[in-house]
């Protein structure tokens, strides 16, 4: 795999386009799957895990929907490398981390993902930018029957597919939705939406932050529960709630824009002046800049920036892609000056362009 | 054992698995009852993030027995894949599909207890397994093969992997 040619692009899944974009950054499916012949993963030898790889990679090599991905051994790449495709959400962090023989495919223009010995022996997984379950249900479910063609899973009448952790039996489904809610947060409404989830078996995760108060007011919600639902039933009870987040979070912005569009527009000022002038800034606060530019730009506060901007340095500023465009490793200390340098860069970029369009 | 709540002895025995994490509780009835009646829903959940196990749900597995009838289970080990019900209990995880049917006893009021309900309705696939005997006897020929190449019995393993290559053909 030429890691050059998936640096060049931002995923797919941050094109910014897609339903109910100013919201939803993105919906992912995932799907856990196990071979009827061998055990699961934590039972294990190497020769098994050997052999679950070449029959799932035999399989499906010369299939066509299967043309133009790339088989990658997890076992051999860097540590920079593996978390690369973490940033792109590619692969997931136990992939990353975990030893043992392991791998994953990843098809043309980042379509889909496919893990093979992570928690159970295949993980598929589709994502798609926006709000999009049907569609990505759609791909996924047909990618999966294309699987089940060849491969014997291990599926039981009573417990639908066996997995190696019984929390996700049944579908084997995981249905997750990135939200972006920075009027909920300034609002101090977040909490109150997200205790009602819970109460209807919803799980709700701020990204790469710590509890309640996520990282650049990023959130993702799942179904947690896999059994005794048709996966038609838990995209919609997904669905139903997303809906209405959005609309509380369109009306938090509505008000606040009302209210408090001196704040708003004075909070996304301030984010480009400390973007293009910082000389070390770690990843957390440009996260929370970018949030504040975000919300701008739909609100039509910023003119300056595009979506495909931000989401492009939401990206290119995370540690492995950070360390990847410089063209070497850097420790924390060094990562937080070449990130601000790369802001310098891309910003001064972006205004002399819009300098030389209006002229 | 004693109550970890009290002093009285600890009948109830309870494995929850809380994201990666495995807590086992010692109590007597009425503390396992007061335990069950107040499982805080959000206190115990862990602050995680969703890329550092995606997978991973918060839930709870509970299993309450009592000691004699746990200690019994513990010993019981899968036919298959040589697992024991004290190993899943700690890991959280299953070691082959056959588990799902050897304990099926215990696992239904444990799903119950994750998901509600313990009946899939969802999608299945097409094409079925022609006899999960077949798969089954592929997953413990692997492991006396593994096994009998450990013990340096190589015209033992020969003759084993024959007898995966004929299954796996057939
Ligand atoms: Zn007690
Ligand atoms: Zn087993």
């Amino acid at each position: 795999m030429n890691f050059d040619d998936l640096l060049r692009n931002p995923s797919s899944w941050l094109q910014g386009t897609g339903p109910e974009a100013d919201v939803v950054i993105s919906s992912r499916i995932r799907l856990a799957r196990n071979l009827a012949d061998f055990p699961f993963i934590r039972q294990c030898t190497h020769t098994d895990r050997k052999g679950i790889e070449s029959q799932i990679k035999q399989q499906l090599l010369d299939q066509p929907f299967f043309a133009e991905s790339t088989f990658i051994d997890v076992s051999e790449l860097s540590k920079l490398e593996r978390q690369l495709l973490v940033e792109r959400q590619l692969i997931s962090q136990e992939l990353s981390k975990t030893e043992g023989a392991r791998s994953v495919a990843i098809a043309k223009q980042e379509a889909f993902s496919l893990m093979i010995n992570e928690e159970d022996h295949l993980r598929i997984q589709v994502m798609e930018s926006g709000f999009n379950l049907k569609e990505t249900w759609d791909r996924i479910n047909e990618l999966d029957d294309h699987l089940e063609e060849r491969l014997t899973y291990a599926f039981h009448e009573k417990f639908g597919y066996l997995t190696a952790c019984p929390t996700n039996v049944g579908t084997g489904m995981r249905v997750s939705v990135m939200l972006h809610l920075p009027a909920l947060t300034m609002t101090d409404q977040v909490d109150k939406v997200f205790r009602s989830l819970q109460e209807i078996n919803l799980v709700v995760r701020g990204l790469y932050g710590e509890g309640s108060q996520s990282m650049g007011d990023l959130f993702q919600i799942s179904n947690q529960l896999t059994l005794g639902k048709t996966e038609e039933e838990l995209l919609a009870q997904v669905k139903e709630v997303v809906t209405e987040i959005i609309a509380f979070e369109r009306k938090a912005r509505e008000h606040l824009l009302l209210e408090r569009k001196r704040e708003l527009s004075d909070r996304a000022s301030r984010a480009i002046g400390i973007l293009s002038s910082a000389h070390t800034i770690t990843s957390e606060e440009t996260m929370d800049l970018l949030s504040s530019l975000r919300m701008g730009i739909y609100l039509n506060l910023v003119t300056q920036m595009k979506i495909p901007d931000i989401n492009r340095i939401f990206l290119e500023t995370q540690p492995a892609h950070l360390q990847k465009i410089y063209g070497g490793e850097l420790d924390t200390y060094d990562r937080n000056t070449e990130r601000a340098q790369y802001l310098q860069r891309y910003l001064h970029k972006i205004s002399r362009s819009s300098d030389s369009s209006q002229n | 054992m004693k109550c970890q709540r009290c002093e009285k002895p600890s009948t109830f025995h309870i494995t929850e698995i809380i994201g990666e994490e495995i807590h086992e509780f010692h109590l007597c009835e009425d503390h396992a009852k007061e335990y069950m009646a107040n499982v805080p829903p959000s206190d115990n959940t862990p602050p995680s993030t969703p890329d550092d196990s995606p997978f991973e749900s918060s839930v709870q597995i509970q299993l309450p027995q009592s000691q004699d009838e746990l200690e019994k289970l513990d010993q019981e080990t899968c036919p298959i894949c040589g697992i024991s019900f004290y190993e899943f209990r700690q890991k959280g995880r299953f070691g082959c599909p056959y588990d799902y049917i050897h304990f099926q006893k215990e696992l239904e009021p444990l799903l119950a207890n994750i998901h509600g309900v313990f009946k899939h309705t969802g999608k299945r696939p097409k094409r079925m397994a022609q006899s999960s005997g077949k798969q089954t006897e592929l997953i413990s020929l692997r492991r006396e093969m593994q096994q009998a190449i450990e013990k340096e019995l190589y015209e033992k393993a020969s003759q084993i992997r024959d007898r995966i290559r004929q299954l796996e053909t057939s």
